[in-house]
């Protein structure tokens, strides 16, 4: 009798557990950013396709299914570390077959008087940040331009410059103040190499 | 003509950090002159072999750590870590004892965390604990305050010599004698009254000599609080819980009673610990509310350790107890900001701005 | 007279230095050989010139228009003619150089006709609000913040106070303190007109209690005015506040007079406040009782350097190098010539750059009155810097973060509230440049948040383009489908007629039974063109679909 009861017992907490469960997992349900959108996120969109994918978003579904979170060079090491934390994978260092991290943004600018209007950089752009029509002069709408460099390479006559952003009083801003031991005159200034080493 | 390009203020307060340190040095003044005239020139001898042996361990140091040294030395804070520590020890510890605590005050517990501004514990409340576990037989060992059965301090070549045995021997026998407070502790059953003697070595309210020492300690205090060097919040909330804690747990003048509240604040190290040690800004919780808080732990432990723990004095393990839990107060205890409903933004408080 | 105050936290008690420039009544300034005027000058959008360079222009007259909501304009500060409209160095902490319109003075300093408002109590609050936009008025306290914008509440706001600004709490600076003695009158008058367009309840003048002079001075206009304006009564109040540093902060004095605080991120008209500076509501005084825009501004010279420190009513875009010739500059001496007062100004680095509208104050300091700063030592954690804070911030930690360049952890502990007073740096037994860093960690914060936008942008313009292209290749797709199935349709047709023309060759008669089968042919071609419909409209709606769901 208490064999039959225990077997009876077990299977009946079993089904209540389970319907609390399984209420829980209906009434807490956390409709969760895709992992694709979120490293996506984290990504510069320069859709430069320097990490081997045609644009940011193919590289995040490429991350999503194992790929190494270190060919990215325009968001470089900070890019790296978010992905890094986002991800609960290892810092790597920047991969340098991808290309280096730059210092400063750069912006496309068109030598127009050189321009022969055969639109081939118009079709690399990948954010439409080129104007123009064929046989007619092309020009970059800065503001739009994410630096990616796509356009350098079709263009026949070579008469687009890759430009850093200029710096104007409405963009400038104060830099941190460098720190003391550095300002001090001393023998044994630490080198940089030694340091590292 | 060149013009300097500096960012503003283009105005500072005449302050440094250096006059900081050296206040803090001058104001130990009456303490130590009044633990000189009850103890003897081995306070003074060990105060003086303390700073040496501090600004050398930083002088190494910083050469180590390829640092200017100018620089370094001229901030005076191994000096107060040497001055308080060097207070704090028996007046006639050997040379060795002093270097050992010193040493290590400077060395691992500042240095090693970073130096100034970075150390989590305070440098001398480490160099004492370590001493105390390390050596409890030097460090117990007191000399009877002038006064008490009619002793009086050996001479300055008696203690250098004491010190420095290397020097020659003492012509005298240095008599020690336990604190009061370890007498306290370790009376075998015997009430308060019984052990309060005329002529023993606790006084008039605390220990004789002791009671001066920290109301020399309190003075100093007083006039580093005047100075603006450091804030009343934690001496006055140390002082207060201490005060409250032996209140409440006085039990009397009978064999359970545990020391009147005078007796706990001037005997001891309550008042250089209040002023000097606990007030240490590197270490301590840095809001007005924290330092309340901070200081208020310091306070308690003290005398709990010293009633129910197995040590006489507390001071330096509640400092470096509650220097632990300095981050956490920082954390938890932040002012709420201008403009906002909180110390910093939560969610509630971006939605309330929406 | 006895209104209670609720004070602020945190403050300094710099020295004062106040006497040396208050010797001096108002002195005025001769021509310089040419004024250089930014087209930026306030906060927003730099104005847009409407003159060409060689124009001869009247004093008063518009060079430049306000570009959007937020931007004021600019005036000829004198008659004579347009030398140029080029990039000049301004006077900006960077330094960096901006579009500035040159012009050279005739000397004749004629005006364009005046257009004053005759009464402005009969005036529409918003007519008063267009002339002051109109005239170019912005905050002249330092920040700049176009005054227009200020007096145009949304239509649901109520605004309880108006808060006239005479604190002038920076060490120095005088120039309000000299206005209010010498041109009460005029700032009363400024005041009552801000009141006719914004109707608040209470109109509070604050002044710090170390200016005893420029205090009985408007208490003399306010009475003067009870007299006058018997039969309309004015809700205007003195109110003399405790001197300390920096209550003449927008939401410091906002807290000390009303115990009200201005949430974050928000502008005092969330609270139901507006607060104008001294000098602004003279300004709107001229603009709107006399027609003159703001083309000068009185100017505290002052600083060791200089051996004839006072006040001196410059036309905006004079050369500094002008005015320190004036106030008997010794060049040997000057080390650092700071714009604004010591505890905010910035440090320029030329003394061509021209005076602007938000040029309070020039302090050409010797190398004994500002010494450079010792190396900054390792924070002790003293406190200092938290107990001087107006804004309660956590300057320590901040320290760290910013130092650290963490700046999640900064903006979490509100760096954004830092209003760069620079107590903090004042007061730190350190030397540690506080302020230096919070102003570098807000710059990158606001860069983040330009890049964030932008990269959000590019993706959307990536995603949109994927699109197209998808778009473009399914259309080229479908039609060489069809051009492909129309070919073959030709070819058949022309197969069917040739197997007609041969058959016609043979036998006229069959003529009539070639119906049929074309009749089958158009049947096949007409199913086959539903399909492709069909087809069509089903990758249409895939597209869309799609559309919607990636948007």
């Amino acid at each position: 009798m208490t064999i039959l009861l225990a077997i009876l017992a077990l299977p009946l907490l079993a089904l209540l557990f389970g319907a609390i469960l399984g209420y829980a997992s209906i009434r807490f349900h956390v409709d969760g950013d895709p992992i694709v959108d979120q490293i996506n996120a984290h990504l510069p969109q320069t859709q430069c396709g320097q990490c081997g994918h045609p644009g940011c978003r193919p590289y995040a579904e490429a991350i999503a299914n194992g790929e190494d979170i270190n060919k990215c060079p325009p968001g470089g090491e900070a890019t790296i570390e978010e992905l890094a934390n986002l991800l609960g994978r290892e810092v790597l260092p920047l991969d340098a077959e991808h290309g280096e991290e730059k210092e400063v943004k750069m912006v496309a600018y068109i030598r127009e008087p050189e321009c022969i209007g055969c639109t081939k950089c118009i079709q690399a752009c990948p954010v439409d940040a080129i104007l123009g029509a064929a046989k007619q002069m092309h020009t970059v709408i800065v503001d739009e331009c994410t630096g990616c460099d796509l356009c350098v390479e079709p263009c026949p006559v070579d008469c687009i410059d890759m430009l850093p952003v200029e710096t104007t009083p409405q963009n400038w801003h104060w830099e941190r103040p460098k720190p003391s031991v550095e300002l001090i005159a001393t023998s044994h200034q630490p080198h940089r190499a030694e340091v590292l080493s | 003509m060149k013009l300097a390009k500096v960012t503003s203020p283009h105005l500072h307060d005449r302050s440094d950090t250096s006059h900081v340190m050296k206040m803090v040095i001058v104001a130990t003044l009456p303490g130590l002159a009044a633990l000189s005239w009850f103890f003897g020139w081995g306070v003074l001898i060990n105060l003086v072999w303390a700073w040496i042996v501090a600004l050398g361990c930083e002088a190494i140091v910083v050469k180590i750590r390829k640092r200017p040294l100018g620089y370094y030395l001229n901030d005076y804070s191994a000096l107060v870590t040497a001055t308080l520590l060097g207070l704090a020890l028996p007046p006639l510890a050997p040379w060795w004892l002093t270097l050992v605590g010193v040493g290590f005050a400077i060395i691992v517990a500042k240095h090693l965390y970073g130096g100034l501004g970075s150390n989590p514990f305070n440098p001398a409340a480490v160099g004492y604990v370590v001493l105390l576990i390390s050596f409890p037989v030097q460090m117990s060992s007191w000399l009877p305050a002038r006064g008490v059965e009619g002793a009086i301090p050996p001479g300055f070549i008696d203690s250098l010599k004491s010190i420095f045995p290397l020097l020659g021997n003492a012509s005298v026998d240095i008599v020690t004698q336990a604190t009061p407070l370890d007498q306290l502790k370790q009376r075998p059953g015997l009430t308060i009254t019984e052990i309060w003697q005329p002529g023993s070595a606790f006084g008039r309210f605390a220990g004789v000599g002791w009671e001066w020492v920290n109301i020399g300690f309190l003075i100093g205090g007083l006039f580093l609080l005047f100075r603006k060097i450091i804030y009343w919040q934690i001496p006055v909330a140390m002082l207060g819980s201490l005060t409250v804690m032996s209140i409440i747990f006085w039990g009397g003048s009978g064999s359970e009673g545990h020391g009147s509240p005078l007796f706990h604040l001037l005997s001891g190290a309550t008042m250089l610990c209040a002023f000097f040690i606990a007030t240490d800004p590197v270490t301590a919780a840095t809001s007005n509310r924290g330092r309340l808080i901070y200081g208020a732990g310091i306070g308690v432990l003290i005398y709990v350790i010293r009633v129910w723990g197995s040590y006489p004095d507390a001071a330096a393990f509640a400092v470096l107890l509650l220097n632990f839990c300095a981050p956490l107060i920082d954390y938890y205890v932040q002012p709420r900001t201008y403009g906002h409903n909180s110390g910093h933004n939560s969610d509630s408080d971006r939605s309330g701005d929406s | 007279m006895n209104r209670k105050l609720f004070s602020f936290p945190g403050g300094i008690h710099p020295p004062e230095n106040k006497l040396q420039s208050l010797n001096l009544p108002i002195q005025s300034v001769p021509l310089p050989k040419r004024l250089i005027l930014p087209l930026q000058q306030h906060i927003g959008a730099p104005a847009k010139a409407i003159v060409n360079v060689g124009d001869q222009v009247k004093k008063g007259q518009c060079l430049a228009q306000p570009q959007g909501f937020v931007s004021a304009s600019i005036h000829a500060p004198t008659s004579g003619a347009i030398a140029e409209i080029a990039d000049h160095e301004i006077p900006h902490p960077s330094g960096l150089a901006s579009l500035c319109i040159v012009l050279q003075p005739d000397g004749e300093d004629s005006w364009c006709e005046a257009q004053p408002i005759a009464d402005y109590s009969a005036a529409k609050p918003a007519e008063l609000v267009d002339k002051i936009r109109q005239s170019g008025i912005t905050g002249m306290g330092g920040a700049g913040f176009p005054t227009s914008v200020k007096l145009s509440p949304p239509a649901d706001s109520k605004i309880e106070s108006l808060i006239i600004n005479a604190v002038e709490c920076e060490p120095y600076i005088t120039a309000d303190d000299m206005l209010m003695r010498e041109r009460a009158a005029g700032v009363i008058e400024g005041a009552l007109i801000l009141n006719h367009i914004l109707q608040t309840r209470e109109t509070l003048i604050a002044i710090e209690d170390n200016k005893p002079d420029a205090i009985a001075a408007m208490r003399r206009a306010v009475e003067a005015l009870s007299e006058s304006h018997n039969s309309q009564p004015h809700n205007i109040e003195i109110v003399v506040i405790p001197t300390r540093y920096p209550s003449g902060g927008e939401k410091q004095l906002i807290q000390n007079l009303t115990g009200k605080e201005v949430p974050s991120g928000k502008p005092p008209l969330h609270v139901g406040i507006v607060v104008q500076n001294t000098a602004t509501t003279y300004a709107i005084h001229r603009a709107i009782n006399h027609g003159e825009p703001l083309i000068s501004r009185i100017v505290t010279l002052t600083g060791e350097a200089l051996n004839k420190p006072g006040n001196y009513e410059t036309l905006l875009g004079t050369p500094i190098e002008h005015l320190l010739e004036l106030a008997g500059i010794d060049n040997q001496q000057l080390s650092r010539l700071i714009m604004g007062g010591p505890m905010m100004g910035f440090a320029l680095d030329s003394t061509a750059l021209p005076v602007v509208k938000t040029t309070n104050c020039l302090l050409a300091a010797t190398n004994t009155e500002y010494p450079e700063q010792p190396p900054a030592m390792p924070c002790i954690r003293c406190g200092a810097c938290a107990e001087a804070c107006p804004a309660s911030l956590l300057p320590q930690q901040l320290l760290w973060f910013s130092m650290g360049g963490e700046l999640d952890k900064a903006e979490q502990y509100n760096v954004a509230d830092c209003i760069e007073c620079g107590a903090c740096s004042y007061v730190c037994p350190s030397h540690i440049p506080l302020v230096q860093y919070y102003r570098a960690t807000k710059g990158e914060l606001a860069q983040r948040r330009a890049d964030l936008i932008q990269s959000d942008h590019a993706r959307d313009r990536f995603e949109f383009r994927e699109e197209r292209l998808a778009k473009e290749k399914a259309e080229k797709d479908a039609k060489r489908k069809a051009r492909a199935e129309a070919a073959a349709k030709a070819q058949a047709a022309k197969k069917a007629a040739a197997a007609l023309e041969a058959k016609e060759g043979g036998a006229t008669k069959d003529s009539s039974d070639a119906k049929p089968p074309s009749d089958k042919e158009d049947v096949v071609a007409a199913a086959l063109a539903r399909v492709e419909a069909k087809k069509k409209a089903k990758a249409d709606a895939a597209a869309k679909t799609q559309q919607q769901e990636s948007s």
